[in-house]
């Protein structure tokens, strides 16, 4: 018997696919590590969003013109590979938005109009990104409902045991991220699902971080929202996903008005469109719609499984070889963790720290990373972040690692 | 690296690493902070003021080395200044480290002040260097509000 091994990732040819990768920065080869900011986008991706331009380009679902039926045919068949890519029933529960930020406003729009009143309860957790933070402190501030906030650990995982104890009748949402950009965390949501679930309380899990490193199965997860950003997937920017459970999404007020979501228009009384359109009001960013169609297309052809098991082995060394670097400090060290590590370097803030990184080539993000209370839960004033994709290597981990030896020598410490 | 050398002077590692003046003033009669959201830089500056002489001052808060060395070095050298000479020294200081002005820097009058020269290659750093300054401006002019850099 043969074995069949499985295809490993020829991270050579896959960095000749991304033209930025060849920069020298400051006279150095380009290190990037700020995928969770945003990843690079390969020649498919860019060459998509060119063609569109350059041959088809016409306004969607508004003409009989030949443009404008190909222009709409490219749009819906990325609505397609988006449904596919996440496994939703039906193409209708996949609504096109900017990103997850506009994803997460809508739901905290819509189904809070619908659902949300003075007393009930929202459930986030103490890692989200202030994008899964903000709009439903907004939509208590109008409604009158009450934040309850899942606590973490020093490891930087959810408490699963005190998110049990949040549940309760006047619970009408719970909103998690299925991975923390700050941490790397990656959050039990099936758990965090079914508990919900138990109690018919609806669960938005942000998967911003999640898209660019696994498979993602909604109707396995039973999530009831699902939200990503392009741009972090190899895409472009101005494109997103809001995946909904139809049963849901029909049952919500529109988000925002305008041309495209409605039915009929008369001075007296609008019917809206049918889903996903109705919530798509206005022209929306077509071209990059249709190169996120071509990102989707591009993971699928390295193939998830590929992806995952090159990435582990690279994070995992990635994790080993900076914790060994003296002084410096990771910060969360989740057991299921991928994409990110954060640390910070005694003695040296991390904007000082990336700036004379940034000298050797190496871009990585120094901040709070849009997660204040994180920060403030680990007495940080921001960390360093290195966030990896399928393309970085374990030399490129290894220049890290060098430079951090720099930034030492700088600081004389 | 010599470049970052540059900018990461003796000096300024030095009042980065043992920060002048550093904590709050007791007799402050005049306090201010300063905040950049983009990094989260913090300082508040405290002031005991006389009339028109600085007699005193202090500050507190965390940053980056830029941020902490400036408001050290700047504490330093304003200790026992008239108000006025603060506000010609924040114009030499600011045209410093931005090199906006045409004119070269007076580095007689900046003394230590003139450590942060490196600055200005980085622009994206001047905001570190200079939040301080707006912070005991802000001080001087008894406004109790936050100034950020935004
Ligand atoms: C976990 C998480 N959620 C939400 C967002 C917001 O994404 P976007 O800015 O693309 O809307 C980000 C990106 O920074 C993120 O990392």
């Amino acid at each position: 018997m043969t074995r069949i091994t499985k295809p490993a990732l020829d991270v050579v040819s896959i960095r000749s696919d991304f033209p930025i990768l060849e920069q020298e920065v400051h006279g150095k080869p380009l290190v990037y590590l700020d995928n969770a900011a945003t990843s690079q986008k390969p020649r498919p991706v860019i060459d998509a969003i060119s063609r569109f331009y350059a041959n088809t380009n016409a306004n969607v679902h508004r003409g009989v013109h030949t443009l404008s039926v190909r222009s709409t045919e490219l749009y819906e068949g990325a609505r397609e590979k988006s449904r596919a890519f996440v496994n939703a029933a039906e193409a209708a529960e996949i609504v096109f938005v900017r990103g997850t930020t506009e994803a997460i406003n809508l739901v905290a729009n819509s189904f809070g109009a619908a659902r949300v009143r003075a007393g009930d309860e929202v459930v986030i957790s103490a890692m989200e990104h202030h994008s899964n933070i903000v709009p439903w402190q907004m939509l208590c501030q109008r409604s009158g409902a009450k934040l309850r906030v899942i606590p973490i650990d020093r490891h930087g995982e959810i408490k699963l045991d005190e998110y049990r104890k949040l549940l309760n009748e006047r619970t009408r949402i719970v909103a998690v991220s299925h991975v923390s950009n700050s941490l790397g965390t990656v959050n039990p949501v099936d758990e965090i699902i079914s508990l919900a679930h138990e109690r018919g309380v609806p669960v938005l899990i942000d998967g911003a971080q999640a898209v660019p490193h696994f498979r993602v199965d909604v109707r396995a997860l039973d999530a009831d929202f699902y939200a990503f950003s392009g741009h972090k997937m190899f895409g472009p920017t101005g494109a997103g996903v809001l995946y909904a459970r139809k049963s849901l999404l029909e049952s919500l007020p529109p988000y925002q008005g305008g041309g495209d979501m409605i039915a009929s228009v008369t001075f007296e009384k609008t019917t809206y469109n049918v889903l996903p359109h109705r919530f798509e009001a206005g022209t929306p960013d077509i071209a990059a719609v249709v190169g996120l169609g071509a990102a989707i297309d591009y993971v699928h052809a390295l193939g998830y499984d590929a992806i995952e098991s090159y990435e582990n082995e690279l994070v995992a060394y990635a994790v080993d070889a900076l914790s060994r670097v003296p002084g410096v400090t990771l910060v969360g060290t989740p057991t299921h963790r991928v994409g990110v590590v954060s640390f910070t370097v005694e003695g040296v803030h991390p904007h000082d720290a990336g700036m004379i990184l940034d000298h050797e080539g190496i871009a990585i993000r120094a901040g709070h990373h849009c997660t204040q209370p994180v920060m403030d839960f680990f007495e940080v004033p921001a960390t360093n972040r290195a966030s990896f994709a399928f393309y970085n290597t374990r030399a490129e981990v290894d220049r890290l690692v060098a430079a951090l030896a720099k930034v030492r020598e700088v600081f004389g410490s | 690296m010599s470049d970052m050398r540059e900018l990461y002077q003796d000096v300024i590692l030095d009042h980065h690493k043992h920060p002048r003046n550093f904590g709050r003033l007791a007799n402050a009669n005049r306090r201010a902070e300063g905040f950049n959201p983009l990094c989260g830089d913090r300082v508040t500056v405290y002031a005991h003021i006389d009339g028109s002489a600085i007699r005193d001052l202090s500050f507190e808060g965390s940053g980056c080395a830029i941020c902490m060395a400036s408001a050290s070095v700047m504490t330093d050298s304003l200790m026992g200044k008239s108000v006025d000479e603060a506000d010609r020294l924040f114009v030499e200081f600011h045209d410093l480290v931005t090199g906006e002005s045409a004119q070269t820097p007076d580095l007689d009058a900046l003394g230590k002040l003139a450590v942060f020269m490196g600055v200005r290659e980085f622009p994206v750093r001047v905001k570190c260097a200079t939040l301080p300054w707006h912070a005991l401006r802000a001080a001087l002019k008894d406004s109790e509000k936050a100034v950020t850099t935004e």
